[in-house]
């Protein structure tokens, strides 16, 4: 006999209930860079936009660019994702209310447990930069996933690459 | 509140959960010569048309990816009998095929069956042992079959047979958070896969209590992992420890009394262990670097661990009460992921020279052996008994199990329906 469990999620349940039979075939194979290559890019604000942008929708459209890639067993945050923090920090900074997750992965090479760790590692890394910036230690929590919820399919460096990512996701 | 809710219609409502996979596709592979490897027949057995299952194969694919047996083919099979009374030793000798396993099996009557097999020494035309093994219905048939299986390998060898065992896995579906992830439950050759566990968010790394009624695993909820505790004979999940940050690798200690684990809120990943009677616990590691993965040595002695605080991970063994580490890999940039082999004198982990391999590295001399061939294998662990390892790797269709005997020289490969089939856990012998 199959027992049947689910360990059920709230924050996610609805979400997942409408997506989960989607077509799988909608995901972008692009390099990364900051604004793509996410299966869930907090998108937020960043609608079409007519005429000049104010300093507000300005500031939302660089929020959405929420994604810091790593090099190979690396947590080091290099120079092109800086602006990324810069953003965040000064969100933050100006939002003391304001919460934010980010969440640590890494692409599939080395051992599980042993990804759970480097995802930790590169979360971290984030918020030690939104920290050194004046960003409250409190506004930032950080989970890793590790492996465990990669985004490109693949395995190649071109996959590899757009896995081993931090996302900073607003609460 | 537990997290693990009994939910099962709705499992089943939810298309991504509710396309279980198909039975498992073995395929086996022999390669290289048969030094030492026993020969032996395994002949069709005599059954009735009720008794779907065939048997003597499920015997010959358990003892032939031990590596420990060469099985003859039936195609080179001159006789078949299946009693002794029509056995005749003088072909099977001619053949070198030194034991001969014969049977049959009939309706009991009443809805099951009897299955009835012979070990026979095709030297002096003698049964070595002969046993009745009656079965309630045909969906008993394999574990009748691993049973005898195990009855051979433990009388031909000395020492008991691994078959009538289970193995635990995870399989995981779909990309970024729409992948699901299933604990699932097999027989030791993959058939008859259980479904205990579906969940929306991450589960990994089960591990199976040394009296195999529990495996521990840990489980992700709203952006938090835990360890918890499945039972198999009641089905609840319990909450063992979910601090802040990682709530990583479980790992039963031999007696059962303690659980070592990883943990990260104290400052990074260091490694735990558990009084799981007091729920007390003590820290084990205390260093900037990565320190997971831990396992215990069969004397419960010692713990085996892997860590990057020399720069890159490679492993590390300590006493299971801590103190100072000793390295123990030197060979490659990266080694992860050990554990000891049943009689404690060897460690197998992945390597990642050439790919990620399986590695094997004996610990009186520190010689190491590959014995997979990559490109992303992982999660190796020994089969209770030591003979075979199973791992997972990456196949066409996603991560499949695959196992290997300790010579490398029989590997057989199970192969799933979809989605990735990871963290393969076999379970302890019947005691």
């Amino acid at each position: 006999m199959i027992k049947n469990k689910v360990l059920l999620s709230a924050l996610f349940a609805s979400m997942l209930a409408l997506g989960a039979c989607a077509s799988k075939g909608d995901k972008t194979a692009s390099t990364p860079t900051p604004s793509t290559g996410s299966a869930y890019n907090d998108t937020a604000g960043a609608g079409t936009q007519l005429g000049g942008e104010d300093a507000r929708t300005a500031a939302e459209r660089a929020l959405s660019n929420n994604l810091v890639y790593f090099d190979y067993d690396s947590s080091a945050i290099k120079p092109e994702y800086q602006s990324v923090v810069d953003s965040y920090a000064k969100y933050l900074s100006a939002n003391p209310v304001a919460k934010v997750r980010i969440e640590g992965h890494t692409d599939e090479r080395g051992t599980r447990e042993y990804n759970i760790g480097l995802g930790e590692r590169r979360a971290n890394a984030v918020k030690d930069a939104l920290t050194a910036r004046g960003v409250t230690p409190a506004q930032i929590s950080v989970i890793s996933y590790g492996e465990e919820r990669p985004v490109a399919e693949g395995h190649d460096e071109s996959a590899w690459s757009q896995n081993r990512r931090a996302q900073i996701i607003r609460q | 509140m537990s997290i693990f809710k009994r939910i099962v219609a709705a499992a089943a409502l939810v298309c991504g959960l509710s396309s279980l996979p198909a039975q498992a596709q073995l395929e086996i592979t022999v390669t290289g010569g048969d030094v030492g490897a026993l020969p032996i027949a395994i002949v069709p057995f005599a059954q009735p048309a009720g008794l779907t299952t065939d048997l003597a194969q499920v015997i010959n694919n358990d003892l032939q990816r031990s590596g420990r047996f060469r099985t003859l083919a039936r195609e080179e099979m001159r006789q078949r009998p299946s009693e002794m009374a029509s056995f005749d030793p003088a072909p099977w000798k001619q053949q070198g095929i030194d034991n001969v396993v014969i049977g049959k099996a009939w309706d009991d009557g009443k809805g099951g069956f009897v299955v009835r097999f012979f070990l026979v020494d095709s030297l002096s035309g003698k049964q070595i042992i002969a046993y009745d093994y009656p079965i309630r219905n045909v969906s008993q048939a394999r574990y009748a079959a691993h049973w005898i299986a195990d009855k051979i390998y433990e009388q031909l060898l000395g020492i008991p047979g691994y078959f009538n065992t289970k193995i635990a896995y995870v399989v995981a579906k779909g990309l970024g958070f729409q992948r699901t992830y299933q604990l699932v439950i097999a027989d030791s050759d993959g058939e008859n896969p259980q479904y205990p566990i579906n969940s929306r968010e991450t589960i990994m790394s089960p591990s199976w209590s040394p009296d195999r009624k529990k495996i521990a695993l840990v489980g992700y909820e709203r952006g938090r992992s835990a360890i918890y505790i499945y039972s198999t004979e009641t089905g609840q999940v319990q909450k063992l420890v979910s601090e802040k940050g990682i709530n990583g690798s479980p790992a039963w200690s031999p007696d059962g009394t303690k659980m070592a684990f990883v943990l990260s809120f104290e400052t990074n990943p260091d490694i735990y262990v558990m009084d799981l009677a007091t729920k007390q616990r003590k820290r084990l590691t205390d260093h900037y670097g990565i320190d997971t993965e831990p396992a215990w040595s069969p004397d419960g002695s010692k713990i085996v661990f892997t860590s990057d605080r020399g720069g890159k991970p490679q492993i590390y063994e300590m006493s299971a009460n801590g103190g100072e580490p000793r390295r123990l890999t030197f060979q490659g940039s990266q080694n992860l992921r050990p554990s000891y082999s049943p009689d404690g004198k060897s460690i197998v982990f992945v390597n990642t020279d050439g790919g990620q391999r399986v590695a094997v590295q004996d610990l009186t001399t520190g010689v190491m052996r590959v014995l997979s061939s990559g490109p992303l294998d992982e999660g190796p662990s020994f089969a209770p008994g030591g003979a075979v390892i199973i791992y997972s790797s990456q196949g066409p269709k996603g991560r499949q199990l695959e196992t290997v005997s300790i010579d490398g020289r029989v590997r057989l490969t199970m192969r799933q329906a979809g989605g990735d089939v990871q963290e393969p856990a076999w379970s302890p012998l019947m005691k």
